[in-house]
């Protein structure tokens, strides 16, 4: 993305939080303040794309940031399908975006059980 | 007795306060982390400067916070109700489990939505809702770095500009679908709205304050159309004869917000179709209560669209009814303790028939074109459901069926409204008796594991 | 008065079989249909194509059930060729699965016990975890084996419907939407069928197709219909990766990769009054047999409705009292939606297949043909 599509809005120094939180969006480190959304987190970064539909692979992101329209769908932790708009983001976090349906880890568990 | 409300926005927490203070047990379930609700998003978070961006009927929410959050209620942060059955019992999520709880009366304070904008376009990134946008300037003071073209209509159209102005975000152009004349028509509403004189001079010093700016502002504009291939990259419209077409990578769609009814029509209540407002109304007396149920009442915005100030006076209302259905001695003298409250409510909502009236969505952007997207979970368009009209489905739930609109994660929340209006436009019959989804739980998807783990947990 | 050949009340599988099949051998067919907020048991469904397990102590509907399992391609192959929409008929064969070693005993009596009261080809195994897993690799570890059979198969019901109804439009079936029937009179060997709209159409034949609804309808005909409503649960979860390629009795990925967990009949000891109910059972059973599934998501859920005669075989019976007046009901109609449109229609147009409908007769409740109360 080479245009800048997302900012703050300028606070007053006082206000300014200094708490930031640091997580990963496809394995690049990304910073945002604490306390926001992963989506708002997620923006803040110009990241726009945040997942491809299960039917069609068209690219989605978020629409009404208000947890109604299920767009801005990513996976944060290894788990699948989450609301960014709904989740707060949190230090550490791993985010991926959803891409095309769930998938499942099968865990062979071997002929002894 | 224990009184559930579900929302913690300006109904909601009203409502919990009084009836707490009437030492009602009471437990206010909402999704957020704070209270709030949309229009006070963030209120007992935002900074002092952030505030005065969004303006003094954002700040008056403050209060209103402060006095809910000392008010004994308990407040549940963070929990999805996902199911709700006649005899007021729940299921939500909360902090990864699902939890059982039932109650004597329940009052649904979840407010509205944004109405869906179906346009060629519309799901590319790059598009999203004005209210959405003012989500991310509540929660986050997050805003558009690069011009931004906003197009629908409706107060919060205006708003949103004002608010973006005073937050010095560039405004690619205005494109507005109200046009004069549709001012001009509703205007005799204004009669009625004249008790609203003070948001009538707000709404007026926002639209000028857009005009000073030398926003370009195109009035009644029509054929909006998004075009892009993986994000936004332009848009296209009509106005005046010509066509133009602006280039940039967001576009803020908004015209006008609906009741969110996924609850009511989950539990089966009777719906009309307004005309003036072009949604679903569930059916309920004056404090709210739903016809037909029994301890479920409404209160705010999911009522009929009317305001932040009338939502506090709508959940005075319904906890003064709940009130006197858990207190029997209190009922004789409700209707006589109302009047006052009802007054105060009619003049909160005296300028809505103006507003109905001026920025009722156009036909042609709440009943696209056939190849336009009306599911996005499951990507339908307007022309499969009018073929499955064609060849004998005769409501939503058929064309659900059938083409699986309305069986995505949003279950209809994004296309219901555009559809019941499809088939009742093909069909030539009423929205009401086209009809709506049939509506089940979970009202938001829950993971087999949390369905698995419910616990019960009574008051 | 419109007048026509035969009336089919009912639009849903069970009537859009039934009518079609009666148009593919050039009848006339008006079928009579309640509306969008019908009962709809044919939105609720499991999408089965199931053969084993069924007609235990009554062989006749084992081979029915087999006989409809083997004509269902050509069901769906007709269907996709006339009408272009494909019901996706699958048919890999179908799990069953056990948990505990005495469920396993007990399968294995009943399809042995099946299997020899029926003198044709009836093949299944029994496998153990670690074959079963062969096949099924997400299985978990509390699958201790499974009963396979090559004869089960699926098919998405959400197909199968518009394509019977576009199939049986096209054969110049007249399909009235919006029409509850209100009663049926009987004058001279004609059925007068009136609808609440105040509609009077007449026929010399009708077809009860209309699920729970047959019970009142019947008895204007002459005909006992001892059904009842049963209540089952679905859940459908998200669309997912592919995994599952073979039907099992619980659980099935569907062609358009969703997942549907459900009961089926055969599950008895959930007991409402403890406090684990229906739906939490059945979740923690199908995560018992895939782990994997506890993280997907359940989109909704529903109570799933199954018309159930008392002893859940189906009813095919010509009215005595007023002959052409036949009624069709069964709690497994995508299974039997091929016998439906190939053999159930020359039963009702020739008196065709006697024998092998005999069995289903409603004589099997009691001697009586009209509801005593």
């Amino acid at each position: 993305m080479n245009t800048v599509l997302f900012r703050t809005v300028q606070t007053d120094r006082s206000e300014a939080s200094a708490q930031t939180v640091s997580f990963d969006f496809e394995g690049r480190q990304l910073h945002a303040p604490k306390g926001i959304t992963v989506a708002a987190a997620l923006m803040q970064n110009q990241v726009l794309h945040f997942r491809d539909s299960p039917v069609s692979g068209q690219p989605r992101a978020p629409y009404c940031q208000m947890g109604v329209c299920f767009e801005c769908l990513v996976q944060i932790n290894g788990v699948q399908n989450r609301q960014s708009c709904m989740t707060t983001i949190e230090e550490g976090m791993v985010i991926r975006m959803q891409q095309g349906q769930t998938t499942f880890t099968v865990i062979q568990t071997g002929e002894e059980q | 007795m224990n009184v559930a409300i579900i929302g913690a926005g300006p109904a909601g927490m009203v409502a919990a306060t009084r009836l707490a203070s009437r030492n009602h047990t009471v437990t206010v379930l909402d999704e957020q982390p704070q209270a709030g609700g949309q229009i006070w998003r963030n209120i007992t978070g935002a900074t002092t400067s952030l505030a005065g961006i969004l303006g003094p009927d954002y700040a008056a929410g403050a209060s209103v916070a402060g006095q809910f959050a000392a008010s004994g209620a308990r407040h549940l942060r963070g929990a999805t109700v996902w199911d709700l059955t006649r005899e007021r019992r729940l299921h939500y999520l909360h902090e990864g489990q699902t939890h059982t709880l039932t109650a004597d009366a329940v009052i649904l304070a979840t407010g509205a939505m944004e109405r869906p904008f179906p346009i060629p376009g519309w799901t590319l990134p790059g598009v999203m809702g004005a209210g959405a946008a003012q989500v991310l300037l509540k929660g986050s003071g997050t805003v558009p770095a690069t011009p931004v073209v906003i197009a629908g209509c409706g107060p919060l159209l205006y708003l949103i500009c004002w608010q973006y102005l005073r937050a010095n975000v560039q405004i690619a152009a205005v494109l507005d679908t109200s046009s004069g004349r549709d001012i001009f028509q509703a205007s005799p509403a204004l009669l009625q709205g004249l008790a609203a004189v003070k948001d009538i001079r707000k709404g007026l010093s926002m639209i000028n304050a857009i005009k000073e700016k030398k926003i370009p502002f195109y009035r009644g504009v029509q054929n909006l159309q998004v075009r892009g291939e993986a994000s936004v990259r332009s848009i296209s419209f009509e106005h005046q004869g010509q066509t133009h077409e602006l280039e940039t990578p967001l576009v803020l769609l908004h015209q006008g917000v609906v009741p969110n009814t996924q609850f009511t029509w989950l539990l089966r209540a009777a719906h009309d179709w307004s005309e003036t407002g072009a949604c679903w109304i569930p059916k309920a007396d004056q404090w709210g209560r739903l016809h037909d149920l029994e301890g479920i009442y409404l209160a705010g915005d999911g009522q009929s669209i009317a305001g932040a100030q009338a939502a506090v006076t709508r959940g005075e209302l319904a906890a003064m009814a709940v009130d006197a259905q858990l207190n029997p001695a209190q009922a004789a003298s409700l209707d006589s303790r109302s009047q006052p409250l009802l007054s105060r409510l009619k003049k909160d909502m005296a300028l809505r028939p103006f507003l109905d009236a001026a920025y009722m969505p156009k036909r042609e952007n709440r009943i696209p074109q056939d190849d336009t997207i009306v599911c996005r979970c499951e990507e339908v368009t307007a022309g499969q459901i009018r073929e499955f009209v064609r060849q004998g489905c005769m409501g939503p739930n058929q064309a659900k069926s059938f083409s699986r609109c309305g069986m995505g994660p949003c279950q209809g929340r994004m296309c219901g409204l555009t559809v019941t209006e499809v088939i009742a436009d093909q069909l030539q019959i009423a929205q009401e008796q086209a009809g709506y989804y049939r509506i089940r739980a979970p009202l938001k998807p829950v993971t087999l594991a949390e369905l698995a783990g419910a616990s019960d947990s009574e008051f | 008065m419109y007048n026509t050949e035969i009336i089919v009340i009912g639009g849903g599988i069970v009537g859009s079989s039934v009518a079609y099949g009666l148009a593919r051998q050039h009848a006339k067919v008006l079928m009579l249909d309640e509306g969008d907020v019908a009962f709809r048991a044919s939105r609720g469904n499991f999408g089965l194509v199931w053969v084993q397990g069924k007609g235990y102590g009554f062989a006749p509907y084992t081979r029915w059930t087999l006989q409809s399992a083997r004509n269902w391609p050509a069901l769906a192959q007709e269907l996709t060729e006339r009408t272009g929409i494909n019901p996706y008929l699958q048919q890999p064969g179908g799990f069953v699965f056990f948990t505990n070693q005495a469920e396993m005993d007990q399968r294995q009596q009943l399809m042995r016990h099946i299997q020899a009261s029926v003198d044709e080809k009836y093949d299944y195994t029994f496998m153990s975890a670690a074959e079963v897993r062969k096949y099924i690799p997400a299985i978990g570890p509390k699958v201790i084996g499974a009963c396979y059979t090559p004869m089960d198969g699926h098919a998405n019901p959400l197909k199968l419907l518009p394509a019977l109804q576009q199939g049986a439009r096209q054969l110049g079936v007249d399909y009235r939407y919006n029409n509850p029937v209100e009663h049926i009179d009987y004058q001279s060997g004609n059925f007068i069928v009136t609808t609440r709209a105040g509609e009077k159409y007449t026929a010399k034949k009708v077809v009860l197709c209309a699920g729970l609804g047959n019970k009142r309808l019947g008895n204007f005909v002459g005909l006992h219909v001892p059904v009842e409503p049963n209540q089952g649960q679905v859940m459908i979860g998200e669309r997912c990766a592919p995994f599952l390629s073979y039907p099992t009795m619980h659980v099935r990925q569907t062609n358009e990769g969703t997942i549907q967990i459900g009961d089926s009949l055969e599950d008895v000891g959930y007991d409402d009054t403890t406090r684990l109910s229906l739906q939490q059972a059945i979740a923690r059973r199908a995560i018992d047999y895939f782990p994997a599934l506890a993280d997907m998501r359940i989109i909704r859920c529903w109570a799933a409705l199954r018309i159930m005669s008392p002893d859940g075989v189906p009813i095919y019976q010509e009215s005595s009292d007023m002959p052409g007046a036949y009624v069709v009901t069964c709690h497994s109609g995508i299974t039997l939606a091929a016998n439906h449109v190939f053999t159930i229609p020359d039963w009702i147009l020739r008196g065709a297949a006697a024998q092998t409908i005999a069995p289903f007769s409603n004589q099997r409740f009691c001697n009586l043909t009209r509801d005593p109360s």
